[in-house]
């Protein structure tokens, strides 16, 4: 009796894999499939290029403040923390050098990716979802227009512009931040600040950053738009569509960091 | 003419339209009939390529559009004009440019043109400077009168209209049956609309088709639809609340 329910509960438990599994394949082929036709569509010689405009303000200047502030005081924030165990070793001066690095190298790609993905990752599947649910997608079709490459297309140059120049923006305050520390209140000088900043900053360091920013955008515009575009059930599938757009894409982005962070170790 | 030949389609394991045939002449207006969740809208969005069908044919003027590549199809739905059940316009478009979407993107007209063409669709449909006016800003009948100056604006041969009566006051409903039939009578097109509001139906019709469980089961000009003796349409038409269609809702 024990065995025939335990061999029920093993088969269950496998049919929930196997249809676990068939629905992570089907979501990763539905999301390439889309990059795909992104991709195939950004080289058609139609440019809408006062949708990119719309969609690049947006996505960048409007996420500008908040990019900002979040990177200016991840740079206190991180200069503050490395003092408290670089005073041990009397080796404060380093900190310009942390700071620099993990700014441009990791936090500064990172933390704007989140903030884009958070802000406007959630708002361009919530837009795309509505449109959904309320037939305008549909009825673009009928108007003999390629969804792609009215809707997906100019938020996909957007996010890939406009990604990488926030982050150069967040590597900047970052690195104001850590230096208003350093000189504020860690009695560095002005000129050794620089000095340590500089000499550890090499141009491959903003580059990996910059590399992994398009990588990011990328995500964000695909998990989006995919999220959105194949919402269902009303206001309450465009809701499950947007969080599972951010928790996607945040997942994604760290994910893809990692893999990239190895691959630039590895490869230097 | 639009001809659907043993079409049949399935969503999660649920038939929706099974061995279906139906055949529109040029030129006709063609009603379907049906209670909610009978495939209206379905068959409907097979006719303009929205959905395939599992298996069966769909022809327009001769071509089958589920064999045709999208680019084909594309150009095949030029030739179509359809109204949706909530006019689907796009928000962040004024009126204007929903009227003149397929203007804007398909023609290289001068935009005095465009207004001007965008003008008298708006008229056709009993609306004026309202350009410039965006979708949420309209009530539910002006936004069906401004999805429906966009289901004209390319003078389609084909409009699909998908319950153009549903969600607004009879008033509004009457005014939208009657400009239905006048474009339909001016611009000689051919028509299909999905409706269960049976005074639409009768304004509306050249032919009546009624569709339930998965087929078309009768098919005539609104007289003989009235006096049909098929007692599915008769309780159809009725709005009886007893008879074998509430019969068969209570036994599913």
């Amino acid at each position: 009796m024990k065995f025939r329910s335990m061999k029920r509960y093993s088969k269950k438990t496998s049919v929930y894999f196997q249809q676990r599994s068939k629905m992570f394949f089907v979501y990763i082929g539905g999301v390439l499939v889309l990059l795909g036709k992104t991709v195939f569509w950004v080289f058609s010689p139609r440019v809408r290029k006062w949708q990119i405009l719309e969609q690049m303000n947006k996505v960048g200047v409007a996420s500008f403040p908040i990019v900002f502030l979040i990177s200016f005081f991840t740079g206190v924030v991180l200069a503050l923390q490395s003092a408290y165990q670089m005073q041990k070793m009397s080796s404060e001066m380093y900190i310009a050098s942390l700071v620099a690095v993990s700014i441009a190298r990791e936090l500064g790609p990172v933390l704007t990716a989140l903030i884009v993905a958070g802000r406007c990752g959630a708002a361009i599947t919530a837009e795309l979802g509505t449109m959904r649910v309320t037939e305008q997608i549909e009825a673009l079709e009928t108007l003999s227009a390629n969804p792609v490459h009215y809707l997906v297309v100019p938020r996909f140059i957007a996010l890939i512009v406009m990604v990488p120049l926030l982050t150069i923006c967040a590597d900047f305050f970052g690195m104001l931040g850590g230096y208003l520390v350093g000189v504020g209140k860690l009695h560095i000088t002005h000129s050794m600040y620089l000095r340590m900043t500089f000499e550890a900053l090499a141009i491959k360091d903003v580059m990996t950053g910059l590399i992994k920013s398009v990588v990011f955008a990328t995500i964000i515009c695909t998990i989006a738009c995919f999220e959105g575009m194949n919402a269902l059930g009303g206001a309450e599938g465009v809701g499950k569509s947007t969080t599972s757009s951010v928790v996607r894409s945040f997942i994604l982005i760290i994910v893809a960091d990692c893999f990239f962070t190895a691959l630039f170790y590895f490869i230097r | 003419m639009i001809e659907l030949k043993k079409i049949s389609k399935t969503f999660k394991g649920h038939k929706v339209l099974e061995d279906f045939d139906l055949k529109i002449n040029r030129g006709e207006s063609m009603v379907i009939i049906g209670c909610s969740g009978a495939g209206k809208s379905v068959l409907l969005k097979h006719m303009i390529g929205l959905m395939r069908p599992d298996v069966g044919s769909v022809s327009i003027e001769g071509t089958d559009i589920t064999q045709v590549d999208n680019k084909r199809l594309n150009k095949i739905r030029m030739d179509f004009g359809m109204l949706f059940q909530g006019a689907a316009l796009f928000d962040s478009l004024n009126v204007l440019e929903n009227v003149a979407f397929q203007l804007f993107e398909y023609t290289n007209k001068p935009l005095a043109e465009i207004e001007g063409r965008v003008a008298e669709c708006l008229k056709m449909v009993g609306l004026e400077n309202i350009e410039t006016v965006k979708p949420a800003e309209l009530s539910g009948g002006m936004k069906k009168r401004v999805g429906l100056a966009r289901a004209i604006c390319m003078s389609p041969k084909i409009i699909l209209f998908d319950e153009p009566t549903t969600g607004i006051d009879p008033v509004m409903g009457g005014v939208i049956n009657k400009l239905i039939r006048h474009l339909h009578n001016i611009l000689k097109t051919t028509s299909v609309t999905v409706t269960h509001d049976m005074t639409s139906a009768y304004e509306i019709a050249d032919r009546i088709a009624m569709l339930y469980d998965k087929r078309i089961i009768e098919i005539g000009t609104p007289e003989e639809i009235k006096n049909s003796r098929n007692s599915i349409v008769r309780q159809f038409i009725s709005g009886d609340p007893e008879g074998p269609l509430t019969n068969a809702a209570r036994r599913v």
